[in-house]
């Protein structure tokens, strides 16, 4: 992985946050998230930050991110395309959505496309099974879908 | 007894302390419960106990499921299965599932015949791989000292254990979760990108041939054939009371003269001795003790107190990235075997003849760290390192057996002079405790000018974490700590930072037990046992000796008189001195 | 604004009933009669479901269209517009219900908002286009109380979901909230516990550990720091009703974290949280504020002495972390890896500190047993499963939602009574419940009353609630391997036989459905699963081979046509189908051709097409492409 600059600005930031949960190494995941609320994700550098403030070595913070699907040590795409594979939209056929996804994309899950605008990611339900299939983009969620729904979707953010 | 507890393990009554697990209790009673993951080096804080591999499964009545033994206490009244069909197969099918994420090439493995997984193999008749699937590909590494290949990795979590909880360097780590999971430096880097201190405990815990030693054994057969090179060795002080293990002695066993031999059936040129270089270091130290001492008791406030020994190179590591604030503490003095070096390529080449570049320095260490301490820089004129470089103890023993020479049959001989002869303060270096111990009896001789008493010093001895002592230094109370592994060190150096140490000397090895314990050493496989009967070896050893003091031997007097003028004087500063680097990773 | 005493709680309370006095009156009505402000109906409310599912359907729109159209007609005095948590009737998203007169409107667009302000609030006339249809009769019925999905259901957990505004935390109170707590703190604290043990509550989050019980033990454990934790790690895929309660009734659960803080003497409350919820956790976060606003969390809590204030922790998208060691870890900003047990959190959880740990839909159950008395709920339900259970049902089913019923319903009620039947009249195949470590079940079972025992023996799991129903299309191989697939993917990799075992199941599963199975590999699934389950080292792991022991056990003949004859009676299996056109069904229309990715598909203009089996890649675009039916799959 070629390394990632991060803007000082940007550390600044995080020692802030660190801060805000008083260097508290029990706070660790919830300064996570912040930061990556903050930055879109959690590249070395911050992770290096997180560290020295919390006063624990880089290597558990570290072992946190990877361990929590929820973080990324990536830059997600400008639209990030989650596609729901829990059981109920599971049944109504998500697995075909999500590779009409990896299709018209060109990726694959976990992959941003090259010129960053799409990322795609799979999430374990997120509780709209009345909806299901289900998958969101950004915040928006998008239900009952088709695999031949996904080319108009995705045009939707093409500008 | 309140505090005994009653239980059944197949069949048998059992009674013991509460508070035992099960794997202890039917110990106790000599079933021994297969484990893996599981280590207790009972006394010091090496434990790892996460109950994970779930090898040790055994079978309580009343519970649903098998309970891992090395974790589940004992209760009143247990019944417990250890041997049932029920569990021999269960056991069986985790050996084998771990098996098929193993690369299974144990014939040309480092660890063959060392290895934990593969007994348990044998132990547990596994005759083929029912199955088979995707194998985890991990990153491998060969450092000066470490050589990874986490493929061989069943994920025990020891290193990560002893990396953490216990030396606090805090490098290894699990990375990801599920099938992907790694122990991994940090940031999946490799370890020379890391505070890694190369202290090794990873190796000297983990049961497989996932860490081990970088193998120097060829190179050295290299040069042994080569007749253009002349190759000296120096021993050090702790490989002594561990090597007969490798064939078959008794732990504790002290094989000075054998070793001296086999070395010399190697085809050394000259076989000469690390405890001697030990002495020179409590020369060098000592006078630095008493340098600084004199400086306090003057009213010097600039003076860095308390001091620190230098000998450990895992330690000298450790405070280059953790305290690059404190450098100016520990002593300056180079441990003995980079002192060796410098003296046997400066003062005996020079007496012999012999140029620089011929002249092949090897060290046999219990320590890993000493051959990432070979490749430093400043270790070295114009690229040629005063130590070429080293091997461990398992190494050394690897060598023996593939020259062809019975140790145990051998002929006890005697190390070379100049640079072998030592007193019993150099060869007590090998136990934690022992160099302040070595220290305080020259100290304490030059300092009030009187012989002392008694040469023991006994508060300083023993596997206790951090010990401290006040000894009576003609009427001065000198405060000492002596500490062992990297976390206690830490808990010191802390307290120095905040400006709450209040020693005037201490000392620190980085490894569980001083050098016995090192990562070079035999594999101690948990029994700490072993530990015990080797530092009672050290002390066996320091008793034997005509000389017990470092200012008394000869030819450390010697070498001052013909060659180094005196201690801290120009050519000792600029052949046994050293200075340290901020190492910290921004 | 602090409520000081029991006594000022219940005169805010007689104040906050009245203004959900139209809707408790409504609650009672059994009539079907249309009110509107035409028809002299003085004062009324628009009820728009502010769930996440709705709120994905635009509902916050039709919310917005709402306030406008009240304000043009100008009405906005006489007609209130509320946004309530969840009716659970999501299938038919985004649900509007009208007060007084309970009309239930389903599947309503914005566009559809002037039509029911119009002819609906002002004009008297219900809008028979958007109300439920049944499935089975195809009647419009107006109001839910005459909806199947709601007649049989008992809603107990859910009492407040779908009916108070749960960003307010008056209408809490107002239908009896924290008057359990009001009345706890009066009692001795023992006599609090046993009457949550004489409830015969059990934890609704899996195992079904008795509530009281586990409170009993806590208290046992003197600290001067013990912790009550909210476990709201909402983990099984298709179980949503955690979520639901904590949207649509979120001060039940910190009313019930309370009572059981004074019984163990713990002051410290932590809901752990998935970050996949942010409307809950928005929820949540309001409930909090205004608990704290109104003295109800705080130091000295109605004047009792008791202390007592909750901090919310935020999971990250692990599922292990629902096991209750591991979601400690979590929480203590570790890695999520379940340590064994003993020693049980009760003994060292949170830092070391004694800790319970209870699930959300548990909680949401305590106050409501101290307010009718734990007689009362010991009433419903089976001999050992007390209570009601909520399901969030889902899959092949025409009615997908949340629903409450009473332990002992049978599966048939809830499938065909409340969920309408499975969809498109297609046959019922297996219900799966209990999530990952669940198990499905069949025809045979649909008439076993459900309750934590009757599902463990039928080789299932009562688990978090999750209900998905399949048809003849699912194959059941496939299902034991997308929730392997789900296990595996989730595993912490900590122990043996979860890492490496799970992977192993799934792969030899991957074999069978890729026609690579071999006869074997059905018997080392069975061990695998076997051994899996005796020495995993948490109930993830114990529990994981359960979709497969389960389909294995109901459904072995599906493996074995799989193996021996590469066959999927499903036809889910892609690498056993074979796609091919029928000469004489095919139009030559070329549909097929231009959508095949593959370009598998040849033909001229009018002639019969023909599949190229080697290129073809089974995507199944022909089949939904063609017209004519002419497409074949074997």
């Amino acid at each position: 992985m070629s390394e990632i600059k991060v803007s000082c600005e940007a550390l600044r930031k995080v020692e802030e946050i660190c801060q805000q949960f008083n260097n508290d190494p029990g706070e660790l995941i919830s300064i996570l998230h912040a930061c990556q609320n903050q930055l879109g994700y959690l590249p070395e550098a911050v992770q290096r930050v997180i560290a020295r403030q919390l006063g624990i070595p880089a290597s558990k913070v570290y072992g946190v991110v990877t361990f929590y699907s929820f973080f990324s040590m990536v830059p997600k795409g400008k639209y990030p395309v989650s596609v729901c594979l829990g059981t109920a939209c599971y049944v109504r056929g998500s697995d075909k959505v999500l590779e009409e996804f990896k299709r018209v994309l060109g990726i694959e899950v976990g992959e941003t496309t090259p010129d960053g605008k799409f990322s795609l990611d799979c999430l374990r339900c997120v509780g709209a099974c009345g909806l299901a299939p289900v998958a969101t983009i950004g915040e928006k969620v998008y239900g009952r879908l088709n695999p031949s729904d996904i080319k108009k979707i995705v045009a939707e953010f093409e500008d | 007894m309140e505090n005994m507890i009653n239980l059944t393990i197949d069949n048998r009554p059992v009674s013991v302390p509460r508070g035992t697990t099960v794997l202890d209790a039917a110990k106790s009673v000599g079933i021994s419960i297969p484990a893996l993951c599981h280590i207790d080096l009972k006394g010091t804080c090496v434990k790892n106990t996460p109950a994970s591999c779930r090898i040790c499964v055994v079978e309580v009545e009343g519970r649903r499921n098998l309970a891992p033994s090395c974790a589940t206490m004992v209760t009143e009244g247990m019944v417990v299965k250890t041997n049932s069909a029920r569990v021999v197969r269960a056991r069986k099918t985790v050996a084998e599932l771990i098996l098929s994420d193993h690369p299974n090439d144990c014939l040309t493995c480092p660890k063959c015949n060392d290895c934990e997984l593969q007994k348990l193999v044998t132990r547990f008749n596994i005759r083929e791989m029912p199955f088979k699937g995707e194998q985890s590909e991990r990153k491998k590494e060969v450092t000066a000292a470490i050589t990874r290949n986490m493929d061989k990795c069943i994920l025990c979590r020891r290193c990560e254990s002893v990396c953490n909880n216990v030396q606090t360097v805090g490098v290894l780590g699990a990375v990801r979760r599920g099938f992907d999971t790694t122990i991994a430096p940090t940031f999946d880097r490799m370890f020379k990108d890391t505070d890694c201190t190369y202290c090794g405990q990873c190796v000297a815990v983990c049961p497989t041939g996932a860490l081990t030693e970088r193998d120097n054994t060829d190179r050295l057969l290299d040069d042994l054939c080569n007749p253009d090179k002349i190759v000296i060795a120096q021993p050090a002080p702790a490989v002594r009371v561990a090597l007969g293990e490798e064939f078959g002695m008794e732990p504790g066993s002290i094989v000075t003269g054998k070793l001296a031999t086999a070395l010399r059936y190697l085809g050394f040129d000259h076989v000469f001795d690390t405890d001697f270089a030990a002495d020179l270091t409590i020369m060098e130290e000592g006078a630095e003790i008493l340098h600084r001492l004199k400086a306090f008791l003057g009213g010097d406030k600039s003076v860095k107190l308390p001091i620190m020994t230098s000998c450990c190179p895992a330690w000298v590591n450790f405070y280059e990235h953790n305290y690059p604030d404190l450098l100016d503490y520990p002593s300056s003095a180079k441990s003995p075997a980079q002192m060796f070096g410098a003296i046997a390529k400066t003062y005996w080449a020079q007496k012999m003849g012999i140029p620089r570049e011929k002249l092949v320095v090897v060290s046999i260490m219990p320590c890993l760290a000493k051959k990432y301490e070979c490749e430093r820089p400043e270790f070295a004129v114009d690229g040629n390192p005063d130590v070429d470089y080293s091997l461990s103890t398992r190494e050394l023993a690897r060598l023996i057996k593939r020259s062809n020479i019975d140790f145990k049959s051998l002929p006890d001989s005697d190390f070379d002079a100049p640079l072998g002869e030592s007193s019993g303060a150099g060869a007590i270096f090998g136990a934690t405790g022992g160099v302040m111990e070595a220290a305080l009896r020259t100290v304490y001789e030059v300092y009030t000018g009187k012989t002392l008493p008694r040469l023991e010093f006994t508060a300083v001895r023993g596997l206790e974490g951090i010990k401290e002592a006040t000894i009576d230094l003609g009427g001065f109370p000198l405060k000492v700590c002596v500490a062992h592994t990297l976390g206690n060190a830490r808990l010191l150096m802390d307290k120095l930072r905040a400006g709450e140490l209040d020693y005037h000397v201490v000392e620190i090895m980085a490894c569980p037990g001083g050098c016995i314990g090192g990562a070079g050493q035999p594999y101690h496989h948990g029994n700490i046992e072993i530990l015990q009967a080797r530092a009672k070896a050290i002390y066996r050893e320091d008793e034997g000796k005509p000389v017990r003091k470092s200012h008394e031997n000869p030819d450390i007097q010697k070498l001052y008189a013909e060659f180094l003028g005196e201690p801290l004087g120009e050519r000792s500063e600029r052949l046994l001195h050293t200075c340290y680097y901020d190492k910290s990773i921004k | 604004m602090k409520i000081v005493s029991a006594e000022a709680l219940e005169a805010l309370r007689q104040e906050a009933v009245k203004a959900l006095s139209i809707r408790e009156e409504s609650n009672r009505s059994d009539s079907a009669a249309a009110s509107g402000l035409e028809k002299g109906t003085p004062h009324m409310q628009i009820l728009c479901c502010g769930g996440t599912g709705c709120k994905a359907s635009e509902s916050a729109k039709i919310v917005q269209e709402f306030h406008n159209a009240l304000e043009a007609h100008g009405i906005a005095d006489r007609v209130e517009v509320v946004v309530p948590g969840c009716f659970g009737f999501c299938e038919k998203g985004p649900i509007v219900k009208i007060i007084p007169d309970n009309t239930f409107y389903t599947s309503v667009r914005p566009s559809d908002v002037g039509e029911i302000v119009t002819s609906h609030i002002i004009g008297g006339e219900k809008v028979e286009r958007l109300l439920y249809q049944d499935p089975g009769t195809g009647a419009h019925i107006s109001d839910s109380k005459h909806m199947n999905f709601y007649r049989k259901q008992m809603r107990v957990a859910l009492r407040n979901c779908g009916f108070i505004n749960p960003e307010d935390i008056r209408e809490y109170i107002a239908r009896d909230g924290y008057k359990a707590l009001a009345d706890s703190l009066k009692r001795d604290s023992l006599a609090v516990l046993a009457d949550i043990k004489a409830s015969g509550l059990r934890g609704r989050g899996g195992a079904g550990f008795p509530t009281g019980v586990k409170w009993e033990i806590a208290r046992k454990f003197d600290a001067p720091d013990k912790y009550v934790v909210c476990n709201a790690d909402e983990g099984d895929p298709g179980a949503f009703m955690d979520r639901s309660i904590m949207e649509g009734d979120p001060n039940s659960v910190i009313e019930a974290m309370m009572i059981c803080g004074y019984c163990i003497n713990a002051h410290h409350g932590l809901i752990y949280i998935r970050a996949e919820y942010p409307l809950a956790v928005e929820r949540l976060k309001i409930a909090i504020a205004q608990a704290r606003e109104y003295g109800l969390l705080g130091e000295n809590i109605l004047g009792s002495g008791f202390d007592f204030d909750i901090q919310i922790r935020y999971g990250a998208g692990a599922f292990v972390c629902g096991e209750e060691t591991a979601l400690i870890h979590s929480m203590e900003g570790k890695r999520g890896e379940p340590t064994l047990k003993p020693p049980f959190p009760a003994e060292a959880g949170y830092f070391g500190r004694p800790t319970n740990v209870n699930n959300v839909e548990t909680l949401a159950n305590v106050p409501v047993i101290l307010t009718k008395g734990p007689q009362w709920f010991a009433s419903i339900g089976t001999e050992k499963s007390k209570g009601t259970k909520v399901f969030a049902l889902a899959g092949k089913i025409n009615n997908v939602g949340l629903i409450e019923v009473p332990m002992g319903t049978t599966l048939r009620e809830i499938i065909y009574d409340i969920g309408g039947g499975v969809k498109n009249g297609k046959k019922f195949k297996a219900v799966q419940t209990g999530g990952p470590s669940g198990g499905c079940l069949t025809e045979k079972h649909l008439d076993i009353p459900i309750d934590y025992e009757s599902l463990a023996a039928a080789g299932s799991m009562m688990g978090s609630g999750g209900m998905i129903v399949m048809d003849e299309d699912d194959c059941m191989v496939s299902v034991a391997k997308f929730f392997l697939e789900f296990t595996v993917g989730e595993s912490c990799g900590k122990c043996t036989p979860c890492r490496i075992g799970n992977k192993r199941m799934l792969e030899i599963l991957d074999r069978i459905t890729e026609g690579r199975g071999k006869e074997e590999d059905i018997e080392k699934l069975e061990t695998l699963a076997k051994v899996i389950k005796d020495t995993a080292l948490c109930g993830l792991g114990q529990t994981s081979p359960n979709p497969v022991l389960s389909t294995l056990a109901n459904f072995r003949e599906e493996y074995e046509e799989h193996v021996r004859d590469h066959v999927c009676r499903a036809h889910k299996c892609k690498a056993l189908l074979t796609y091919s056109i029928d000469p004489v069904l095919c139009k030559g229309c070329s549909a097929c051709a231009r959508g095949c990715p593959a370009e598998a598909i040849v033909g001229e203009v009018r002639k019969p097409f023909v599949i190229n089996p080697e290129k073809c890649i089974r995507c199944g675009m022909c089949l939904s492409r063609c017209k004519f039916g002419a497409i074949n799959v074997i």
